[in-house]
């Protein structure tokens, strides 16, 4: 006798109170601060370059181009501040192919918004301010760190993530005990910078505290704009809570051109590691040849903002059906 | 024998690593951002029994280890192999005492065990949950002698050593966890 298939969720039946509570509470800060809620295609024509994330493909038309569902919202909010709408948020679905674990679903629900004329400071102010208005039970820890990406580094592993030399990052490693790194790693600086920081830093991130890093380094970051003080950093910050990565911005790079070039790099590095290469979204350009506002944008996981608010250990839990069920 | 990629790791799955065959424990994927990806991996190794803790990019792949596991009757020892049979087929295997391990304290001919073959070769034998095995010597128990509370030693027909109630006896034969060497009840 075959067993029922499983067709229950995953998730505890209160879960889904604590999800729609949480959605609620979203709409209600941005409708406060007159932030306009909007929809973008969930699914495009055209995808981002980065080398990391791997977007679903599929076709509109069975003999007609590929089209590809979002791996963030990103381009087509961009498109909508140039084309002049003010400050925009959207509760979105994201699809990452690969990407399946503990923290992670293929499918997954995005909290991103842009705000005009705000830089990073003050968008880091505001994510602040929506944690605290959506923690109703006060399970998010109080206390607020702030490090420069370069700073955690040198203090935590005395390591330089601007310089480059494969034998001292290989010494690193075999000082923190990781003897896998150098076949893993090769000599590519932004993987090496990758393991480091996932593996010896992320862990003890945002233990007691919400805990940011800005600053990141100018080669992992496509679509920020390069820091004025600082020319290896971009204006990225990243928001950890209990070892967790709940949210990314950027103070967006707004010249057309740079951001071209960000792509073509981004391409080369694709066709260097055997990737094939993918068209740049010429719309998105052209909207930021017609010129994009100057404003910061950032994208917040709410899954794993619920994980946190109900104390859960995996994503599963805090959702309907996670994939192994959908 | 089929490459495992990354993505396709999961508890009990069996891999080659540096030469021997491994189990996989538990995968955690791990992604920084808008970086590269990881997996760091929790793995026994099949023959050694150790447990180590490895980090594969996400999307390596590494061969898979002609691993199973098969349900065997244990027949008898000739003073240097250990014979079992598969009951359905009557197929016999051999298997030496570095492959045994611990498990050789719990044999009792007639059990059905699971041995773990690597291309076909016996890697490890567990025993079963449960046996039922003869005291074949313990202390008499000293009525009312409560004090230690831990019970006595007693040396079962295999050879095995586990603790017993005051109150079990030489030639009882009694039910032991072999998980955990420990004493369930009297049989």
């Amino acid at each position: 006798m075959f067993p029922e298939p499983d067709w229950r969720p995953t998730c505890a039946g209160q879960a889904l109170f604590d999800r729609a509570r949480l959605l609620t509470s979203v709409r209600a800060f941005f409708a406060e601060r007159a932030v306009l809620e909007v929809e973008t295609p969930v699914l495009s024509r055209y995808r981002g370059t980065d080398p990391n994330l791997n977007a679903f493909r599929t076709q509109v038309d069975s003999r007609g181009h590929s089209w590809y569902l979002q791996t963030s919202p990103e381009f087509a909010m961009k498109r909508l501040l140039a084309n002049g709408v003010a400050s925009i948020y959207q509760i979105a679905k994201a699809f990452r192919q690969d990407e399946q674990g503990r923290h992670h679903n293929p499918e997954f629900t995005l909290l991103e918004w842009y705000r005009t004329e705000f830089d990073l400071e003050r968008l880091m102010t505001e994510t602040e301010q929506l944690l605290r208005a959506v923690d109703v039970d006060q399970v998010l820890p109080t206390k607020i760190e702030r490090f420069r990406y370069r700073d955690l580094m040198l203090e935590r592993l005395a390591l330089d993530p601007w310089q480059f030399d494969v034998d001292v990052y290989r010494a690193c490693a075999k000082r923190l005990g990781f003897d896998d790194a150098p076949r893993i790693c090769g000599d590519a600086h932004s993987v090496w910078l990758d393991f480091l920081f996932s593996q010896a830093i992320q862990p003890q991130l945002g233990r007691a505290a919400l805990t940011w890093v800005y600053q990141f380094p100018v080669l992992q970051s496509s679509l920020a704009r390069v820091s004025p003080n600082d020319p290896n950093a971009v204006e990225r910050a990243e928001l950890f809570i209990d070892g967790m990565e709940l949210a990314n911005g950027y103070h967006e790079l707004i010249d057309a051109r740079q951001q071209q070039q960000r792509f073509e790099q981004e391409n080369q590095w694709r066709i260097e590691h055997g990737r094939v290469a993918v068209e740049a979204d010429p719309r998105l350009l052209a909207a930021l040849r017609s010129g994009l506002p100057d404003c910061a944008g950032i994208a917040l996981g709410l899954d794993r903002l619920l994980m946190l608010l109900t104390g859960a250990g995996a994503i599963d839990e805090v959702l309907a059906f996670s994939s192994a069920r959908a | 024998m089929a490459e495992y990629s990354t993505n396709e790791f999961r508890g009990g799955l069996k891999i080659m690593l540096d030469g021997d065959p491994c189990a996989i424990i538990e995968n955690e994927f791990v992604k920084p951002g808008k970086g590269q990806a990881f997996n760091r991996v929790k793995i026994r190794n099949l023959k050694t029994g150790r447990v180590i803790e490895r980090t594969f990019k996400s999307g390596e792949s590494v061969p898979g280890a002609d691993v199973v596991d098969m349900e065997m009757q244990y027949l008898y020892n000739d003073g240097e192999f250990w014979h079992f049979m598969v009951p359905d087929t009557f197929e016999q295997y051999q298997v030496d005492e570095k492959a045994l391990g611990d498990t050789k304290q719990w044999l009792k001919e007639q059990d059905i065990c699971t041995v773990t073959l690597w291309n076909d070769a016996p890697l490890s034998v567990a025993p079963p949950n449960f046996v039922e095995l003869t005291i074949t010597e313990t202390d008499p128990g000293v009525r009312g002698d409560t004090s230690g509370g831990g019970g006595k030693p007693a040396i079962l027909e295999t050879g095995a050593v586990v603790r017993v109630p005051l109150f079990v006896q030489t030639g009882e034969v009694i039910k032991v966890d072999t998980r955990t060497a420990s004493y369930v009840s009297r049989a």
